[in-house]
């Protein structure tokens, strides 16, 4: 009976708002009207279906309404200021590489220093971190070896501090988002505080990592596509294309960092197709108009990152212009771009010579060098005999010697060119076995054969013979080296030289699988390139390679990238998190520290801030649940509305897919989720609280709302204040020794401060 | 009232009865040809010979049911487990009766189409449709083939099409019949079943359980319908088909479990609480032991992984090397592994610290959870030590010895204490088999761990056992259970050394529930990964659609007779084909919709959307999950999912025709364009024959002639 009454109550309160504060942050406000008559025509399945824009229907709490304004201005500042306070604080202990630091401090080195590397995740969080390093006066001289290292003198603190600004943004977007999608202060200030005073949430933006500077993009995205959201009445109008440029910036900018970005634009994905479906059910606007919003939003969420994206890749390429470890993952013509690389400005003898010693590069992308070692392939792998890889380091064991198939050593003047058609030898240089095939299944491609490493010094059988053929050659056809497509024809089976491309196990040193294949078929993986050539006795050519353009590199780039991603796969022996460790907060990372005299600093989210957001998700499917089948049943529930399924949506986008991943994966994979999982929090939990009404008359109803919300304020900052030292730093004893001050906080055995 | 005369009157659909023969005609016809094992009987035979003989066994492929049928079938054909099933092509002897053991899966692959006709009828097609699509089915080469032999997708496609077929016979009843209850009672044990022979049934399980969630929901909504019954019918839903399935998929464990009661080859992949229920093996040995570990006992204590292997902690006489390869320094102590053989040298005595004596006093002082005890080899009694010294292959944990005192400033660090995990109370004795321990170091409090890791030849490529202070909660590398035990009464060592080499026996007889079987049974099955590899005609899921690929059954083994599992191209093709159309259609329809333009009237829209919903949706949850996976895959994996695109081929033409065409002379030409088609199924189903049942044999010129695409293996022999 009470909400009844409410409803006049609070569109008096709306139009009175609008009347003395038609400042654009108030927007919501104005709008609200029109969304709550709107509301009362749609059909309650779309409670359980989330549709995004939902606000928070008046259900009682007037008194705390009245003053929504005033309050939220200087509640946003205590957010923020207790948000930079807590990440802020002690950002410069401990004074050495922590975890991936190493990593991504060294990445973010290698911009300033110019020099060209490979890494998995896409540059923008790497390019960001490096360019504050360079503002702060760091001057990328530190090596970044292991962690552990002490830092000394470096000015690391500007890396570490942007970071944590970021992260620090996040409580304050959370605050942001719930705000709007709920229209209560309560509910933003509950998720607010849980981020701001969970330990792994400090921990994971104090670092130089990659984390913060996702989750701010994640975030930023989130905000600004409920802000466009709260726009729908007005489009077209300038804050409605600011908010979607926004959307569309921060997108570019979440799958900059990493490929886990991708989740967030699924998110704004399915919010654009559910807002344009919308759109196209209003008859009143014409094909026309509808056509209009659609070409808008491709325009700012499809094409606009696009470009961004691409733009940052060009940077990337731009600025790191010097050789460095990441060379061998790419090809050879890419290489030649890469100044101090040997085939920078390359010279070399022009055609391939027998007796000449080169490197064999496959044409797949991240093909690798043809590659053997002292290794034999272990019982049980075809024959015993020596291995014979693809590897993707350069390596002096990538060379190999082209020798005719009898040596006769007529090495009078200049030597023989290696012509379409003719019959090579390859030996390898470092242990003088001859490439070798035989009718034996390969290691991992069952349908290849097996090639190995067979014979020495020369010797061997009429299984090491390959036949040199220059693709879209004829016979007599010189092999020039860098720009020959050139394929190797086992003489013996018939068979042609292949990378398979997948990873050997342990005793094959992880390195990539080689076979030969039966099937003819002209591929890049069974396609080789000559990469050095060094024969003495030929006169050395400059050679220009042909220049790959800008789009063939993104390409390139991306599909090693892909490959690396896929190729982290757990190792043996190595302790693996499993998704479902994540939510229950069942095992942290270790950041700095093993032993009781160091400086130790664990990631570990805080348990109660955890335990409680697991809860909510159990009690928001129950309250959604229940909801929904009273509305199918025609009882009427108020207009309580929960604006939960955006956030529903994004936790599971962020945490469902994991399970199905194949690579390595750790705790702080989680953090996006939670950050949704959080928010969710605040919104279940304040109309949980309010719901009291429906058991308890008022004013109980209101005591037992602020009790429940006070209990909730007290828990989370005691066990902030038990368990902040986790993030700022233990020493002395382990927990499970005697004589530890967190020995009463080691709740779950598998945590291990 | 007895009404005179009796009456019994009977429609038969003539069709039905047609295409049923037709069926049975194509499946069962010279079902013993080839006289040799066909592919993957080789894997699921050696299943069936398990199951005449009653041995125990573990398969991580499937659930039990699909072996269960297999077997029965082998039963009534009088087969009696003993066949070598070893390789592909072995002719089976004479007292085999191939004829049998391919039966059932045939006659569950004929009955398909009869189905797949009923099906389209439920959907509300009409019988033309109904006609089309079994035909499509009953002239598909790959499921002819893979009906034909001793395997289980023909199996699990015919009970996901009953369950199908029941729920919406259910759906489909009006709501006043009682009698429909008894459909979706069949429909519920049809998913149970289908779950239980392989757990791809799982994905078209969830399908039904969405589509019923659906109408239940509609249910739910209609408000003309009171409360309670509404209560009734749901919670009847529930019961049918979320708990019959449920426990049915128990009872096919429990079946299998009391059934194979004989130890046998994957014994050691289970706890040896498990493996003691078992008749043989480990329970002829452990049968009659001492249930309570007491000072002075005899033991054996087994490692709680399988991985890699199951091993026993050991000793023998053989010390660290000083220096490992690597230049780090031993204590040159004796070595202590893991050995994954039955050795007298395995086995370890549980001394009281407190004193000397080596056998078990009279009443026997049990050792309970929290004590702290000494571990002395039996053979060379030595006692098992750990220090800080690093272990040798893994350097980060400590190294753990056999020590004994030669003063050389290496003090014992030889105390553990025994922490029960399974414990139900703080003082619980610690029990034979049935207690997991861990075996805390009190000096650094370290626990024993098995790290997995072989040692190299110095160590006999056992495996390494060290002791590890940062250990994790609940890893099995740090449990131990005692699985051979008995109490010691000799005190000199040489009676003892005799002692330990005379096997054990006393009586008492050992139970463990069912519920406890069934999970550790359910875990192995899930998480026991074997070595995948790729295989010579494993293909990848993109691959199928297009039907890239192929796989070679059989060939004869002088001739160019031979089987393989190809699709009918022309079918394949259609239905991709019809997958797309309505894909299109659907998204048009959807569309204007929208804009309220109704191209069809409502009742035609929901059959289109039930349409869509099955077919389309079977499709989809029996094909896109394979492309997450990360397993060896096969185009029979692909055989569920066509089968929904075949159902839903006719029924979309059949929609085309009434709705889509206007024009007398547009229909007209759909007839004739199917008829032709239809036709041009037949011809291929006749080209491929040859290659569907393995006779009769081709010259190689004309086995070129259908290698239709070049990624197919045919093989020729060479003359």
């Amino acid at each position: 009976m009470a909400k009844a009454e409410c409803t006049p109550k609070w569109n008096t309160l709306a139009l009175r708002n609008r009347k003395t504060c038609p400042t654009p942050e108030k927007s919501f406000q104005t709008t609200f009207t029109p969304v709550s008559k709107d509301k009362n025509s749609q059909t309650a399945g779309h409670l359980a279906g989330g549709d995004t824009q939902s606000s928070n229907g008046p259900s009682g709490q007037f008194l705390a309404r009245e003053s929504i304004e005033s309050p939220s201005k200087v509640l946003l500042m205590l957010v923020a200021g207790l948000s930079f306070s807590t990440r802020l604080y002690m950002i410069t202990e401990p004074p050495h590489v922590c975890w991936d630091e190493t990593h991504f401090g060294k990445m973010g080195s290698y911009y300033i220093n110019r020099t060209f590397f490979f890494d998995v995740h896409p540059p923008l969080g790497k390019m960001l971190i490096g360019l504050a390093g360079y503002m702060s006066g760091y001057d990328g001289t530190f090596p970044f070896i292991k962690p552990g290292d002490k830092y000394e003198n470096q000015n690391y603190w500007g890396m570490r501090g942007f970071c944590a600004t970021l992260g620090s943004f996040l409580p304050i977007f959370a605050y942001l988002i719930v705000l709007e999608l709920s229209n209560s202060c309560t509910a933003a200030i509950i998720a607010a505080t849980l981020l701001i005073f969970d330990t792994g949430c400090i921990t994971i933006s104090q670092y130089i990592l990659l984390d913060p500077i996702l989750m701010f993009f994640i975030m930023a995205a989130v905000l600004s596509m409920v802000k466009f959201n709260q726009q729908r009445y007005r489009s077209f109008s300038a804050s409605w294309w600011l908010w979607l440029v926004l959307t569309g910036i921060n997108l570019a900018g979440a799958l900059g960092v990493k490929f886990v970005g991708l989740f967030v634009i699924i998110l704004v994905g399915r919010n654009t197709i559910w807002d344009l479906w919308r759109l196209l059910g209003d008859m009143s606007l014409s094909l026309v108009d509808i056509a209009k919003h659609f070409l808008a939003r491709a325009f700012a969420l499809i094409l606009l990152p696009l470009i961004l994206y691409v733009t940052i890749f060009a940077v990337h390429f731009v600025v790191l212009n010097k050789s460095g470890p990441g060379d061998g993952f790419f090809s050879s013509a890419f290489q030649s771009r890469l100044i101090g690389n040997n085939l920078h400005n390359a010279s070399m003898p022009e055609y391939l010579a027998f007796g000449s010693t080169v490197t064999i590069k496959n044409l797949r992308i991240a093909g690798g060098y043809l590659h053997s070692h002292w290794h034999l392939y272990p019982e049980g792998v075809g024959a015993r005999q020596q291995q014979v890889t693809a590897y993707l380091h350069k390596d002096y064991n990538n060379l190999w010697v082209v020798h005719r198939q009898q040596d006769n050593n007529s090495q009078s003047g200049n030597p023989d060119l290696v012509r379409h058609g003719d019959i090579v030898r390859l030996e390898h240089k470092e242990t003088t076995r001859n490439l070798h095939s035989h009718l034996h299944e390969a290691p991992l491609t069952k349908k290849h054969f097996q090639v190995t490493g067979y014979g020495i010094n020369g010797t061997g059988d009429a299984n090491d013979l390959w036949q040199v053929e220059v693709c879209g050659g004829q016979k007599g056809d010189p092999v020039k080296v860098l720009r020959s497509k050139v394929r190797f024809l086992h003489r013996a089976t018939g068979c042609v030289l292949y990378s398979s491309g997948k990873t050997l196990p342990k005793w094959g040193w992880e390195q990539i699988e080689v076979t030969c294949s039966p099937y003819l078929k002209e591929t890049p993986s069974s396609q080789w390139n000559i990469e050095d050539h060094i024969n003495p006795k030929l006169p050395n050519i400059s050679l220009s390679v042909l220049k790959p353009n800008f789009l063939e590199i993104l390409l390139e780039s991306h599909i090693v990238m892909f490959r690396g991603n896929s190729g982290l796969k757990p190792k043996d022996n190595e302790m693996n998190s499993k998704p479902w460790h994540w939510p229950i907060n069942y095992q942290g990372l270790r950041f700095s520290g093993v032993n009781a005299t160091e400086y130790r600093v664990y990631l570990l989210g805080n348990p109660v801030v955890w335990w409680i957001n697991l809860a909510s998700l159990g009690l928001y499917l129950t309250m959604v649940a229940v909801a929904s089948i009273a509305t199918q049943r025609g009882f009427s529930l108020g207009q309580q509305r929960i604006g939960g399924g955006l956030l529903m949506l994004g936790w599971l986008l962020h945490y469902a897919p994991f399970f199905t991943m194949g690579r390595i994966l750790y705790f702080h994979h989680y953090f996006p989720a939670m950050l949704f999982s959080s928010m969710l929090t605040g919104l279940t939990l304040d109309i949980l609280f309010r719901s009291a009404d429906l058991l308890l008359h008022p004013p109980y109803s209101y005591w037992f709302q602020r009790a429940g919300q006070l209990l909730l304020l007290f828990s989370i900052l005691y066990s902030f204040y038990l368990f902040h030292p986790l993030s700022y730093g233990m020493t002395g004893p382990l927990a499970h020794e005697p004589g530890s001050a967190m020995a009463d906080l080691k709740w779950m055995d598998s945590w291990e401060f | 009232m007895l009404q005179l005369p009796l009456v019994v009157t009977a429609q038969v659909d003539l069709l039905l009865v047609l295409v049923s023969l037709l069926a049975f005609w194509t499946r069962l016809s010279h079902l013993n040809y080839p006289n040799a094992v066909v592919f993957d009987e080789v894997y699921y035979g050696q299943f069936v010979s398990l199951y005449m003989k009653r041995v125990f066994f573990i398969d991580d492929s499937g659930p039990p049911l699909g072996h269960m049928i297999l077997a029965f079938g082998a039963y009534l054909g009088g087969f009696d487990g003993n066949f070598m099933w070893n390789r592909i092509g072995a002719e089976y002897p004479s007292t085999v009766n191939v004829w049998s053991l391919r039966l059932l899966p045939a006659f569950c692959g004929a009955l398909c189409v009869p189905l797949v006709y009923l099906l389209t009828l439920e959907l509300k097609f009409s019988h033309l449709s109904a006609l089309g699509a079994a035909v499509l089915l009953l002239l598909e080469n790959s499921l002819i083939v893979q009906s034909r032999f001793m395997l289980l997708e023909s199996v699990l496609i015919f009970f996901v099409l009953l369950a199908f077929f029941s729920y919406l016979r259910f759906h489909n009843a009006p709501s006043s019949s009682w009698s429909r209850y008894s459909w979706l009672i069949l429909s519920g044990v049809s998913c149970g079943a289908a779950v239980g022979v392989k757990y791809m049934g799982l994905f078209s399980y969830l399908l039904l359980l969405v589509v019923a969630s659906l109408h239940t929901w509609k249910l739910i909504g209609d408000k003309t319908i009171s409360h309670m019954n509404v209560c009734v019918q749901s919670v009847h839903r529930v019961l049918c088909l979320v708990v019959v399935p449920v426990l049915l998929y128990v009872f096919w464990f429990y079946v299998h479990l009391s059934f194979l009661n004989r130890s046998g080859p994957h014994d050691q992949l289970m706890s040896s609480a498990f493996q003691a229920s078992l008749q043989g093996g480990l329970s002829r040995i452990t049968r009659g032991q001492p249930l309570e570990v007491a000072y002075g006992s005899q033991v054996t204590l087994r490692s709680s992984v399988s991985q890699p292997i199951p091993c026993w902690l050991h000793s023998h006489k053989v010390n660290y090397p000083i220096r490992y390869d690597n230049g780090r320094g031993s204590s040159h102590q004796q070595q202590v592994t893991c050995y994954p053989f039955k050795d007298v040298n395995n086995w370890w005595i549980i001394k009281d610290p407190g004193r000397q004596q080596l056998v078990v006093d009279t009443p026997p002082r049990p050792v309970r959870h929290g004590d702290v005890i000494q571990l002395v080899h039996g053979m060379t009694s030595r006692f098992l030590n750990s220090h800080d010294v690093a272990a040798p292959m893994s350097p980060h944990t400590q190294e753990v010895s056999g020590y004994i005192d030669f003063n050389v400033s290496m003090p014992a660090q030889n105390l553990w204490r025994v922490d029960i995990s399974n414990r139900e109370a703080e003082s619980e004795v610690w029990k034979t088999i049935l207690s997991e321990v861990r075996l805390i170091h009190v000096n650094t409090s370290a626990v024993l761990k098995l790290s997995g890791v072989s040692l190299p030849d110095w160590g006999f490529r056992q495996l390494e056992v060290v002791a590890d202070k940062l250990f994790k909660a609940h890893s099995s590398s740090l449990e131990w259970t005692v699985e051979e035990h008995r109490y010691g009464t000799s005190q000199e060592q040489k009676e003892r050394e005799a002692e330990l080499h005379s096997p054990t026996h006393i009586d008492v007889d050992r139970k463990i529930s069912f519920w406890a079987k069934f999970v550790e049974l359910q875990w192995k099955m899930l998480t026991v990964k074997q070595e995948e590899s790729e295989h010579k005609y494993s293909s990848s899921p993109l691959e199928w659609i297009t039907m890239e690929t192929n796989i070679a059954y059989w060939l004869h083994s002088s001739t160019n007779a031979q089987i393989h599992l190809i699709g009918n191209p022309v079918s394949w093709g259609v239905a991709n084909l019809s997958l797309l159309a309505y894909q299109l259609l659907a998204v048009v329809y959807l569309l204007r919709r929208r804009r309220g333009l109704k191209d069809v009237p409502d009742g035609v829209w929901d059959q289109f959307v039930c349409l869509g919903c099955v077919c389309v949706g079977g499709w989809l949850v029996n094909f896109v999950p394979f492309l997450l996976m990360d397993k060896t895959l096969f185009l029979y994996h692909y055989l569920p999912a066509l089968c929904y695109l075949y159902l839903l081929s006719p029924a979309l033409l059949e929609h085309a025709h009434t709705h889509l065409l206007s024009s007398v002379t547009h229909q007209r030409a759909l007839c004739v364009g199917a008829l032709a088609v239809l036709l041009s199924i037949f011809l291929t189903y006749r080209t491929f024959c040859p290659l569907t049942y393995g006779s009769p044999e081709l010259s190689a010129h004309q086995l070129q002639g259908l290698k239709w695409r070049d990624t197919w293996d045919i093989l020729y022999r060479r003359r």
